[in-house]
Parts: structure tokens; sequence; C-alpha cells
């Protein structure tokens, strides 16, 4: 069972690492990351793998959201992607 | 497998162009509530409410943190409650109340099913139940009535639909100091579905399971969304492709929830019910998409065309993305709960003849419209014999949600508030269809009901 993690705002040091430690703490194996810095801005998509989390997915969101910087972090469940995008 | 743009479209039809799981509506069975004794009868109806549905608040919630999909209400549809009026006797008020009391406790803001099905005569409970809707809909604040006064099988119920429009009137005297809150809370249907999740004309009709879960999504600032992006001369097959796709992803979000929420609460899944259900939130109306394909104001000459192609590309996105497709389904054109419908209908392009014409090609029918305070009983009758006749002619489903505002003239504002919006009061034709009303009687079945 895998999740959906995008950030989107401003680049700054540190984003990539806040996000991987609040997933390990949570036993969220990171599967891939795609990310792209534009100008100043930064957009990061990170697939991870829910299946052996220690907390539910409401938790992890809530962490994030805590600990954003800034930045607006949304997570969703891969089943909205798999059954909106696909016949 | 999982791409970039796809999962910003998802997010972006989510946090900005208000897609929204609309409803999750549990429809329960009271045909086995049914009791002589009308005190018996209602202390069974409370207990099977709060045993079903004691978990589909917490259930909705869950699911939405889960999924990050907002589920923006949760409601309860019931059997017609006069079916077990007719069988306990009674003031039916008493069922009135218990629904209330049930659906405070259970958590949810609005119990549909207050409601009698008359299209061909009236049987037992069914006049009581009428005459005491208006009563009924001043005293609780969630339930919600509906009539069914014709059907293309039967004809339309002509003594009913006169008794409708004195019904919708005294309910918006009953409520004056409140903005005549309680005809909006009351539809008259001809060929009302058994299963439409949506208030305020849902019900869980006689021949539907025990219980079940039935999912209205919406999503019309999607839709205009994704024709904005579309090139001002693209052709209108071309937008009618854009919407069948647009309509397509918001359904199968529907599917998904409801497949979850039925999963989790160990009730089947019943339908999904595709309508494009606007809102008062900026960029969430039917107007706009009407205008975005290319009309100056909702109401101008070509708004009927474009409804008929938005509906009926609505549904056929729709239907290949759920197991079962059912309710209204379509696009929704409630005059007080759209910001482009009430902006047009303020600046006179939008009249109640245009909306009539709509009606013919969209799901529902005259909806949450302002008339004039002084509008009379048969006037009222007048105007849900008419789309009656729409909906009876065209085998389809077509209502009327009309709102007397008492002491206001053409021009003068009524405002509700939250979902259900507000709007100007709109002009209406006087001239008197008394004569008519008064014949009563039935409009006989039309020849298309003879399809064998």
């Amino acid at each position: 069972m895998r999740a959906v993690i995008s950030v989107v705002g401003r680049d700054r040091v540190g984003i990539l690492a806040m996000i991987s430690n609040i997933c390990a703490g949570a036993n969220a194996n990171v599967i891939e990351v795609t990310q792209s810095v534009l100008q100043e801005f930064f957009v990061m998509m990170m697939v991870i793998d829910i299946s052996g989390m220690n907390c539910g997915l409401a938790d992890l969101r809530r962490q994030l959201e805590e600990n954003s910087m800034g930045m607006k972090i949304h997570v969703m469940h891969e089943d909205i992607f798999n059954s909106m995008h696909r016949i | 497998m999982l791409n970039t743009k796809d999962i910003m479209e998802t997010i972006t039809m989510i946090q900005e162009e208000n897609l929204d799981i609309r409803t999750i509506t549990m429809g329960i069975s009271l045909l086995d509530c049914s009791d002589r004794d009308i005190d018996h009868s209602c202390e069974k109806v409370y207990k099977k409410i709060l045993r079903c549905a004691k978990n589909l608040v917490a259930a909705g919630d869950e699911i939405e943190q889960q999924y990050g999909i907002p589920i923006i209400n949760k409601r309860i549809s019931v059997t017609p409650i006069a079916i077990l009026a007719g069988a306990s006797g009674g003031d039916p008020i008493n069922y009135a109340l218990t629904l209330e009391k049930a659906a405070r406790d259970v958590g949810v803001n609005f119990i549909g099913g207050y409601s009698a099905l008359v299209h061909k005569g009236f049987s037992s409970g069914d006049l009581d139940l009428i005459e005491s809707i208006p009563r009924a809909l001043t005293e609780t604040e969630c339930v919600c009535s509906s009539v069914n006064i014709g059907s293309t099988k039967s004809g339309i119920n002509m003594d009913a639909v006169g008794l409708m429009g004195r019904v919708v009137r005294k309910t918006a005297e009953l409520t004056a100091n409140r903005q005549c809150i309680g005809a909006a809370k009351l539809v008259i249907f001809c060929n009302a579905p058994e299963d439409n999740p949506f208030m305020a004309g849902a019900f869980h009709g006689p021949g539907e399971p025990d219980c079940v879960i039935n999912v209205g999504v919406s999503g019309p600032g999607v839709v205009r969304a994704a024709l904005a992006k579309a090139g001002k001369d693209w052709d209108l097959t071309r937008i009618a492709d854009i919407i069948k796709k647009t309509a397509f992803k918001i359904t199968r979000m529907g599917q998904l929830v409801g497949s979850e929420a039925s999963a989790r609460l160990g009730v089947p899944f019943g339908i999904v019910d595709l309508s494009l259900a606007p809102t008062p939130a900026i960029g969430d109306s039917v107007a706009y998409i009407l205008e975005e394909i290319g009309l100056e104001s909702c109401g101008a000459c070509g708004t009927t065309a474009a409804l008929a192609m938005l509906n009926d590309a609505v549904k056929k996105g729709g239907v290949m993305a759920s197991s079962n497709v059912g309710g209204l389904s379509g696009a929704f054109i409630p005059v007080s709960e759209d910001a482009g419908m009430v902006a047009a209908a303020a600046n006179g392009s939008l009249t109640i003849e245009k909306l009539e014409a709509m009606t013919a090609v969209c799901s529902v029918g005259l909806d949450m419209i302002v008339i004039p305070g002084d509008t009379t009983a048969e006037v009222i009758s007048g105007i849900i014999a008419d789309e009656a006749a729409i909906g009876m002619i065209n085998s389809k489903t077509t209502a009327v949600r009309l709102i007397p505002a008492i002491g206001k003239k053409e021009g003068e504002v009524l405002e509700f508030g939250g979902l259900l919006g507000g709007g100007p009061v709109m002009k209406v034709n006087n001239s008197s269809p008394a004569v008519m009303i008064a014949r009563g009687g039935r409009i006989p079945a039309p020849i298309q009901s003879l399809n064998n």
C-alpha cells in the first residue's frame, strides 16, 4: 500500500531531510522521489510504502503539516490516483 | 504507474477547484418499523436509525482523513413516512420529531423521507402526512420532505398538485420569520428516483434493500477549470469530450469513497449519483460552466443547448467510472445555491421561463427559486403541473422547490446562508390557472408509457 507526498513551495535547505525523517520515524519506506527546482520554487513528489507504517495516514499528514517549513504539503493514498486516472 | 502530472491534477482538483464528495447518504428501510400503535412505531424507527447509522459520521470522517478527500455531508434517507403513517394512524408529526431526534443523535445534518408517493392517487396515510408537512418542517431543522405527484407510467395526480400549491405556501408562511426556510426543505417530484442521495428530495424507495450507502459527488469547479484551459475556438465535440473525461475522474472518486464507506460500515454499496451540484462558494457554479462554454450570461439564448450538452457529457463520462450509477445524475440548476445563477437572475438575464426550458434537458427541475410572497397557491400549482408535464412526457425526473418570499416582492432578496445560499425574488406570470387547478382529477399517463 502506497501513498504520495507532494510538496510545493519556495526552495530552502532541509526540506527533503525533514520529510525523510518524519517518514523514517513513521516506518514508511521511501520508494521513489521526483523533484524539480524552477527558479526559486521547489516541487517534490515522494511515493512511500505505508504498509508497515507505525501510525495512521492522518497522523503522518498532521506531522508533516506541523513541520511544513512554509511549504504546501499534501499526503494522499495511492487509491485516489489509481481510481481516477485509469480506465 | 503514478505519474507527476496526474498527481498534480488530482491535488489541484481537490485543493483549488472544490472537488469533493458532496454527500454520503445512508438509505434505511423503515418498513419493518411499521406498527398499529404510532408510539411503538416511532420507537422502532428511532432504534433502527441509531443501530444502522451510529457509525456513519465517524466512518465518513475516517475516510476523509485516510484519503484526503473532503466529504461535505453525511445524511440519511428513509422509507416514505406516509407508508408507516398509513399503518399506524395518529399524528404524523410524531414521526417527524422522531426523525429529527435520531438525526441529531447520530450527527447527520439532514434526514430525508418525510414523504408520500401519490402519483396515481392517495392511499391511507398520504393525506395526513401531506397536510402535516408545513408544521413538520417548521418544528424541525433536519427533516426534509418530498411528494411524488406524477410519473410517466401513472400520469399526473392533479388533486395532489392543487394540494401541494397550498402546502408550499403554508410552509413558507409558517417560517416567514426564518427566511421562509421551511419551503427550502420540501420538493415536489414527477418520476422521483428511489435512490437519490441529495436533499431535500432524498427518500429510500420501497424497492430498495434494507440498508444501503449512496454517494453524491460533485465538482462544477473542476469542470469549469478544465474548460477554461481549452482554446476559445475548440469545437463543441472537443468541449463535450473534455467534460466527459473530467466527469469520469470525478465519478471514480465517488466510487472509491462509496466502496470504502460500504466496506467500513458493513452495508451494501448502492449507487454513485454523478450530479454536478453547485454551492455558493466561488468557482463552484454550473452557470459559470455554461458561460465558459461561451455564453455572455447564463439565461442567454443558447443556454438550453449548452446545458443539454453538459448534462449528457457528464452522464457519459460518469457511467464508465462506476459499477452503479443512479439517483439524479446530471447537472443541477438550483438558483440560490449557484453564484452564477444568482447573478444572472439579479441582472434579469435568467428568467423562470428560461429555467423551465432548461429543466427539460438537465437532471432536476425548478430548484431553490425564490418567488414573490403574494404568489397564489393556484399559480404555484400551475408551475408544479408544468414541471410534472415536462417530466412525464420526456420520461425523466423533474421537481419543484419554490420558496415564496412572504412579505417580499420581485427584486428583493432572501438569504438562507450556508449551502442553501440566497437569491433574488424572481418574476412569476400571475395570470390565474385557478379554474384548471380546481378541476383536479388525473392527467392520464401518456402513450409513451405503453412501451411493453
